[in-house]
């Protein structure tokens, strides 16, 4: 089996071939906004770092920051800079170019102003349109695909029902050469036993077993401040609402989104992984801050199930939508694409519900579009941080 | 009869797949009728034995918590009698 998609100078393909307008600061964000709004379809990644931000952290913000901005799934990139931030434009540039990009850079402090800026960045942008849109679609192997696992909104049902459909999606996708990841580790503390044995080494499986480590002293950290009583529940109140009572009881619903198939590793945070297979990647729960992480990793499409119901996207990748719960999808058929209730009710059996998610991840590969995409949803982009104690524990 | 489902053999709790009353029943596989002692809504869980303070509630085959008050057969299960000890000290001396 095969999919239609763009193929990079990197090798990698493309899903879509979107014109992306980045800003290489928070300072520069307006400027960037106003000059993606310009040329209609140019999608437009808000961000809000690239300045005051020293050592692992301010690493993991460019690493990602250029994951994105090289992503298969973009055609080709304008970087708006403000010219004085620690993230200098000139690098960003640099590390995109090199990796094979079409890009293009405008610096605010170079230019003039906002209007001077917006301008002469419209026709930059104008330009980089006219190159990437001669881009033609070419029929590529599965084995180039990567899709990212993620969960947002979770009620009982997404363990029930949506998580265990992707599963096989994701294990049928990686039977065909594939690649995927799955994410969120302070919601895998409780499944060691399980992840353990099915990582391909002991060296993996030691790594997996630190990553949570770290994660969950973390968290006894944060949770034992006297002052922030009020604020140490470790999951969501639409969680608890949705029947969820534990972070232990969310892992184990939520690990059954990466399948049955063998981990090959533990990626950092936005890390493009170097085999095929399934990845595990430290990242925090956030739906934002995961799906940013798994994107900027090379993911080309994310499979996100929510019980509760989400309507969100992201700027350059399709983000399919799939509930367990059938009143969640009839309350929100125009955000959610795939309705997995038919499991609990024993219509369907769960390798059905996989194949069907599994085709459906084909043709959104080949250009059909998720609701998300359709009603411009793009709220999913964030970088997460690397907190003080967190780096502090590490030394 | 309100459906509910057990996901592993050695889980000690069962998810109600649609909102029961109080005193009305359900079961899982036809086989067992569970009374429930409270009103219980869609996904939440339902105790199928007697749990005592401390012990382990399983679902998915494996420990999500233990149980903070006396639980008997039929209880609604949820945060108002189990506890989580995962990502939290035992005790604020862990944190020196």
């Amino acid at each position: 089996m095969k999919f239609y998609g763009y193929k990079r100078n990197d090798g990698r393909i493309g899903v879509r071939n979107h014109l992306l307008v980045v800003p290489s600061v928070f300072c520069a964000k307006k400027v960037a906004q106003k000059i993606a709004e310009n040329i209609p379809g140019t999608i437009f990644i808000p961000n809000n770092l690239g300045c005051g931000q020293i050592g692992e952290d301010f690493e993991q913000t460019v690493t990602t920051l250029v994951n994105l901005a090289s992503h298969p799934n973009v055609g080709a990139t304008l970087i708006v800079g403000l010219g004085c931030e620690r993230f200098s434009p000139q690098e960003f540039y640099n590390k995109v170019k090199n990796r094979g990009t079409i890009v293009e850079k405008i610096v605010i402090q170079e230019v003039g102003d906002t209007i001077k800026t917006v301008r002469k960045g419209t026709e930059s942008l104008y330009s980089l349109y006219r190159q990437k849109s001669i881009k033609k679609k070419e029929k590529v192997s599965l084995s180039k695909l990567i899709i990212g696992l993620e969960c947002g909104g979770t009620d009982a049902a997404s363990g029930l029902a949506a998580n265990p459909s992707i599963g096989v999606t994701s294990d049928i996708l990686i039977s065909n050469g594939g690649t995927s990841m799955f994410s969120e580790t302070n919601e895998i503390i409780g499944s060691e036993k399980i992840l353990q044995e099915r990582c391909v080494s002991s060296k993996i499986a030691e790594d997996l077993i630190n990553t949570i480590k770290k994660m969950e002293q973390e968290l006894a950290i944060e949770t034992a401040d006297p002052l922030y009583q009020h604020r140490k529940a470790l999951i969501g109140p639409g969680n608890f609402a949705g029947g969820v009572s534990t972070l232990v009881e969310k892992a184990l619903g939520n690990i059954l989104k990466s399948g049955n198939s063998p981990i090959m590793g533990v990626l950092k945070y936005a890390q493009i992984p170097k085999k095929n297979g399934l990845f595990f990647m430290d990242t925090p729960s956030q739906d934002a801050e995961s799906t940013t992480g798994m994107v900027a990793g090379g993911a080309q499409i994310i499979l996100f199930t929510s019980g509760r119901g989400t309507p969100t996207g992201f700027p350059s990748a399709p983000v399919i939508k799939i509930t367990g719960n059938l009143q969640t999808y009839q309350k929100m058929k125009m955000n959610i694409d795939v309705d997995t209730s038919p499991i609990i009710t024993k219509e369907k059996t769960l390798k059905q519900m996989g194949e069907e998610i599994f085709d459906l991840v084909i043709k959104v590969a080949s250009g059909v579009k998720t609701k998300a995409e359709v009603l411009g949803h793009d709220e999913l982009f964030g970088i997460s941080r690397l907190l003080a104690s967190y780096r502090w524990e590490k030394n | 009869m309100i459906k509910a489902i057990k996901v592993n053999k050695k889980d000690n709790v069962a998810i109600l797949l649609e909102d029961i009353s109080k005193n009305s029943f359900c079961s899982f596989n036809n086989i067992k009728k569970y009374k429930a002692n409270q009103n219980i809504p869609f996904g939440h869980k339902i105790a199928l034995f007697d749990i005592s303070i401390g012990e382990n509630i399983v679902k998915y085959g494996y420990p999500i918590g233990y149980a903070t008050k006396y639980i008997k057969k039929g209880d609604w299960v949820h945060i108002h009698n189990i506890e989580c000890a995962r990502g939290r000290f035992k005790n604020n001396e862990d944190l020196k």
